[in-house]
């Protein structure tokens, strides 16, 4: 083991080390091996660098939109041009990077190896996943370079389907597309996970990291064809004007409404679950414990999904919907709390007599734990009805989803990104700038977010070109953490990518996890094992860990 | 990454595994990442009953929408549904059913390895399908000329001043109120998304349909592979018994085929 | 609300002098900032708790000082404590955020009613006496004042946080939404719900005046006709008076005093009408047949603004005799029967 009581990191001997000879990535040569690949590992990296893509789009309108906010007239860009940023910058962060971030990079990248299988249970379908997905973003490019679209994310109608003259048919084609690349991963994921353990791998051995996409992938599965027909409804309403969202012709808007946010509730489940299993995974290597309460974890993650899907309506308790329904919703919408503020416990409690040390992706998932229970509290706020009231549509949503899904999701992103570096890649990135930039992160983000709660109650309304005088310094404050925000953001760009060519040589198992996907090589083999693992212990057993390294250390040579 | 060329390799039984202690002869339609035959069966089935899933929730909108509207304008849409050719419905319906039969047949000759029987209810099953999307484009096309089709062109005076029908000196539905006769659209619009939808899913299969002939003719599915037989039967159980959900919703509104 | 007036006071004022909490203007203002409060608080704590046992647990067992991990596989005990509690404060959060719920899309009995209507990019505030105005809202301090809200295109959401008060305009059907303001002085209307190009223009002024203020306001502003009275006017211009002249036989269904009586129609069920009754019913007749008469109303889907709309409502809330419709019926049969002199058009 480490001799170092700071860090478990545990490299090889660097004047020694190899990557290992044949890995996934020099396994086969030329852009068509990548590019017609059934190997989930590198499907996983092809979807990598893909959302980073767009996620760098997005956050160039989220840096638009701060820019603009610094003053309280609308004198950067025209109204119209400033309510294309919010929505492309809506619309990409979702459908294109936050929807598909965990799952598609490390849920395809890892769950196969960690319920040890060779690969997903449909590789050609894993593969078509990710070329709905690209074809999904190039309808977004495109309709962004033909002149974008000003519906906002949420593409309201009667707005989106009659008042609008921009591109609202190809962006609705474009997210319907993307949809499917969502559908596909789900369903893959499900069928691997029932029929694809390896031998002793039952429900309750498996990571939590599994459960968490589990559950994500029911929401995928379930809830992603609706607002797919929504859009269908959407385009078909713009093409012939039939009027089925349009009062005027018997149509209700309020329908549109129901069918959105029936799948748009239960995705921003789909997006902060997988989140939630990295969390899992990183406390528990970086406290050398397991996971407290592992199956209260496990079954959270499945009620968080199952619960989601009947909470859509709090999405709409101003519009005009009845009082007696809105209790219902509103309800349901605290019992679908208490399964996170449970994970939130388990996940402190985890660290209680372990053995801490503070490398960068337990920096991040520190951050998540207190960002994420910041941002789903002010959820209860909202799921409140009478609070509602005077915080839906403000300020105070866009910091809570915000809090949620940045200050959650993406960190627990980075951080699995950091821990599963060097098993992706075999490099290891310089320590002290990823710690830099975790912080440099949290730092950012809190300055940017946290004025707009005070922006949402003073009553301040989303969405805004310009605003009232009084609101300037807290738009100020939180442009100025945008800043830092980006700053934090673009850092990992420039050492993980220097780490591939000059970063040390990270070995099997540089941060001595229980993982079976930390039992092979880094990067791994295209058939992830070179003998199907059987699976003997529990998850996260540490004490098989140390006995299985003692033997390796006096059975060598 | 299709390897026709039979590899041995040691695998370990993977969970739920057959007893196979003999030397494993690996399957031409083997995938590698599978561990036995029976897993990838099984993964296989599984992820088309998912597959249909997501096709209900899919469908599930728009039955939605009808729940909704048929309930608002009850009157309209029975007016409008009344006008939908009943007689052309329901022998689209036994067509869908009799080429479901057949394709039931085919997955039953898929199992027993009978080759030619395989391909002749295969070719049945797309015929019907087939004879299924001719009625319907006669249907629609009735439709377009009724200017029933929903948009510019719709036209409510057939409601709001029924036909006589010829033989019996009666006009052929109750008249609608202006109001109520513009609801009409709606009921059309449902009719065409939701057919359309169905046929789009119809088109689908009978393309793929020509592929599993052209590969059924080459023998590939009578050596024990039945797999993709089995699922696409799934399939076209399910376009089936979408169309069995939409018969009635659409055309059954309210008839009274006896009373006059 | 339990903690001392004067801290309450000295929370509210100090906050809103630094500009960071929103003035207490209504008189439900001081029960949503009481519920924020709480919430908060339950914030507070549970970061705090979640902060605290992150840093006590990695100073305590850093690797450094604590070198070998115990494993441990749970506590129930602990799983239920951290189930209950959180369950207990989220459920208090629901009811308390449901009496305030109710209590806000509830309006009083005596509420003065105001219409408002919502367009691409404006609000037009019509109040019964006739006065109109665009992005403002003068409104009495003591008195509960209701909105009737309908948007003419898209969504839109009238919003006054000072009020604590925020409800969807929505196209095609009415909102409601009731305040009763508390301090003169003038506050922020908001429309919250994305409606396109101008929506952060589609902003305004809500004026709370005192009693005596206001009375003088509204006898500055009037337009001469109040809402009742150009209801009249389209009343009898769209000839409903022809069919819904009062007379026994008529046609339609006679309408004074219907207002907030309770309705037999012709497919049985029972129906209370009020403000979004006789909207629909204008707009889709044959929907809202009363027993005992056939479908022939036509409908005025297109032919009637929102605004022509609320002033026909407001005209058959006040309508409680007959009489004067069977004046205007003879003056526009009169006017039908004069001989037309050449290119006058009739009305």
């Amino acid at each position: 083991m480490s001799a170092s009581s700071h860090t478990i990191l545990n490299l090889p001997d660097q004047s020694t080390a190899q990557l290992p000879r044949k890995n996934f990535i020099n396994a086969e040569h030329g852009l068509l091996s990548w590019l017609l690949t059934g190997d989930h590992k590198r499907i996983a990296i092809l979807y990598l660098i893909s959302i980073t893509f767009f996620f760098f789009i997005g956050g160039a309108f989220a840096g638009l939109i701060r820019l603009e906010l610094l003053t309280p007239q609308p004198d950067l860009v025209s109204s119209d041009t400033y309510n294309k940023f919010f929505t492309m910058h809506g619309i990409i962060m979702i459908f294109l990077f936050l929807v598909p971030s965990v799952p598609a990079t490390l849920g395809n990248f890892l769950i196969p190896m960690m319920i040890g299988a060779r690969d997903l249970a449909f590789p050609k379908i894993n593969l078509l996943s990710w070329y709905l997905y690209v074809v999904g973003g190039i309808l977004t490019l495109t309709a962004l370079v033909l002149g974008g679209v000003d519906t906002g994310w949420t593409f309201t109608a009667p707005l989106s389907t009659h008042y609008l003259n921009t591109h609202v048919i190809t962006t609705a084609s474009a997210i319907f597309v993307a949809g499917f690349s969502s559908i596909f991963t789900g369903l893959n994921f499900i069928v691997t996970i029932h029929r694809m353990r390896c031998p002793g791998m039952t429900w309750f051995r498996m990571p939590l990291f599994v459960w968490a996409h589990y559950a994500a992938s029911i929401l995928m599965v379930l809830g992603t064809p609706v607002v797919a027909i929504t859009l269908v409804l959407v385009i078909l309403e713009r093409l012939v004007g039939i009027g089925v969202f349009d009062p005027t012709k018997g149509g209700d808007p309020l329908l549109f409404q129901h069918l959105f946010w029936f799948y748009s509730h239960p995705a921003v489940y789909i997006m902060i679950l997988p989140g939630m299993g990295v969390i899992s995974e990183v406390v528990s290597t970086f406290s050398r414990k397991r996971v407290f309460g592992y199956t209260a974890v496990a079954f959270s993650s499945v009620a968080i999904a199952l619960f989601g899907f009947f909470v859509w309506e709090h999405h709409m308790f101003i519009m005009g919907v009845s009082n007696y329904s809105a209790l219902v919703f509103s309800l349901l919408t605290m019992l679908v709390a208490v399964p996170s503020a449970i994970k939130i416990f388990n996940w402190c409690f985890t660290l209680q007599q372990g053995s801490i040390t503070f490398e960068t992706p337990m920096l991040y998932a520190f951050g998540f734990m207190g960002l994420f229970t910041i941002g789903g509290l002010t959820g209860v706020f909202l799921g409140s009805l009478g609070m509602d009231i005077q915080l839906t549509e403000t300020y105070f949503i866009v910091a809570h989803f915000h809090f949620v899904m940045v200050g959650g999701m993406l960190m627990a992103f980075l951080s699995g990104v950091h821990f599963w570096w060097p098993k992706m890649t075999g490099r290891m990135y310089s320590e002290a700038l990823s710690k830099l930039a975790a912080v440099v992160t949290f730092i950012g983000f809190v300055l940017t977010f946290m004025p707009q709660f005070v922006l949402g109650y003073l009553g301040m309304p989303r969405r805004y070109h310009a605003y009232p005088q009084e609101f300037q310094v807290l738009n100020v404050l939180s442009t100025a953490g945008a800043t830092v925000l980006g700053v934090g953001y673009l850092m990992p760009m420039l050492y993980l990518a220097w780490s591939l060519k000059y970063g040390a040589i990270a070995g099997d198992n540089p941060w001595q996890a229980t993982g079976l996907e930390w039992q092979t090589q880094s990067p791994p083999l295209t058939e992830n094992f070179p003998e199907i693992p059987i699976m003997d212990h529990e998850a996260y057993d540490y004490e098989w860990l140390e006995h299985k390294t003692a033997q390796e250390v006096t059975h060598v040579g | 990454m299709d390897s026709a060329i039979a590899t041995t390799h040691v695998d370990s039984p993977g969970p739920g595994a057959v007893e196979q202690q003999h030397e494993h002869v690996v399957l031409p339609q083997h995938r590698h990442h599978f561990a036995t035959e029976e897993q990838q069966r099984e993964s296989g089935s599984f992820g088309m009953w998912l597959f249909l899933l997501t096709e209900i929730m899919f469908f599930g909108g728009l039955f939605f929408a009808y729940l909704l509207f048929r309930n608002w304008y009850y009157d309209a849409f029975v007016a409008a549904s009344n006008t939908l050719n009943i007689g052309m419905g329901a022998a689209n319906t036994a067509i869908l059913i009799t080429s479901g039969f057949f394709m039931a047949l085919g997955v039953w000759a898929a199992e027993v390895r009978k080759k030619n029987l395989l391909v002749l209810f295969l070719v049945l099953t797309t015929v019907f399908g087939c004879a299924f999307l001719g009625v319907k484009y006669f249907e629609y096309k009735e439709k377009f000329e009724l200017h029933h089709v929903p948009g510019a062109s719709f036209d409510v005076s057939q409601f709001i001043h029924p036909p006589v029908d010829a033989n019996t000196g009666k006009p052929v539905g109750n008249p609608l109120p202006p109001d109520a006769a513009q609801k009409t659209q709606m009921f059309f619009f449902l009719y065409f998304a939701m057919t359309g939808m169905h046929a789009l899913h119809m088109i689908i299969g009978i393309g793929l349909l020509f592929w599993l002939l052209a590969r059924a003719q080459r023998g590939d599915f009578t050596a024990g592979y039945v797999a993709p037989i089995e699922n696409f039967g799934l399939y076209w159980h399910f376009v089936d018994i979408v169309w069995i959900f939409l018969f009635p919703l659409l055309y059954l509104i309210n008839r009274h085929p006896l009373a006059h | 609300m339990g903690i001392s007036p004067v801290l309450w006071q000295f929370l509210v004022k100090w906050l809103n002098a630094s500009a960071l909490f929103p003035s207490e203007a209504s008189t439900i203002a001081p029960y949503m900032d009481a519920l924020y409060f709480f919430l908060l608080a339950i914030t507070l704590v549970g970061v705090l708790l979640v902060a605290t046992l992150i840093v006590t647990f990695s100073i305590r067992y850093r690797k450094a000082v604590h070198p070998v991990a115990r494993q441990i596989e749970g506590s129930t005990l602990l799983e239920a404590t951290w189930t209950i509690i959180p369950l207990g404060l989220f459920l208090i959060c629901f009811i308390w955020g449901a009496l305030l719920y109710f209590r806000i899309y509830n309006p009083p009995v005596n509420s003065m009613n105001i219409y408002i209507v919502g367009k691409q990019w404006m609000w037009k505030a019509e109040h019964p006496g006739g006065q109109h105005e665009i992005n403002a809202l003068h409104v009495p301090i003591g008195q509960p004042v209701q909105l009737t809200m309908i948007s003419q295109d898209v969504f839109h959401s009238f919003s006054i946080p000072a009020f604590r008060i925020k409800r969807e305009a929505i196209p095609g059907r009415y909102s409601t939404v009731w305040f009763e303001a508390t301090t003169p002085g003038t506050y922020h209307l908001f429309c919250t719900q994305y409606c396109g190009t101008n929506h952060s223009a589609m902003i305004g002024t809500i004026t709370a005046l005192s009693p005596a203020d206001y009375k003088k306001w509204t006898e500055q502003s009037t337009s001469g006709m109040s809402l009742a009275q150009n209801g009249e006017r389209i009343f009898a211009s769209m000839g409903c008076n022809a069919c819904h002249s009062g007379n026994a036989a008529a046609r339609g269904p006679n309408l004074a005093g219907v207002y907030g009586s309770r309705l037999r129609l012709t497919n049985g069920s029972e129906v209370l009408v009020n403000d979004a009754y006789l909207r629909d019913a204008i707009l889709n007749p044959s929907q809202h047949v009363t027993s005992g008469y056939t479908p022939i109303m036509p409908t005025y889907q297109g032919q009637i603004s929102e605004d022509g709309l609320i002033d026909l409502v407001e005209y058959l809330k006040n309508l409680n005799s007959n009489d004067r419709v069977q004046q205007t019926l003879t003056t526009s049969q009169s006017d039908q029967a004069v001989p037309t002199a050449s290119g006058v058009v009739k009305p």
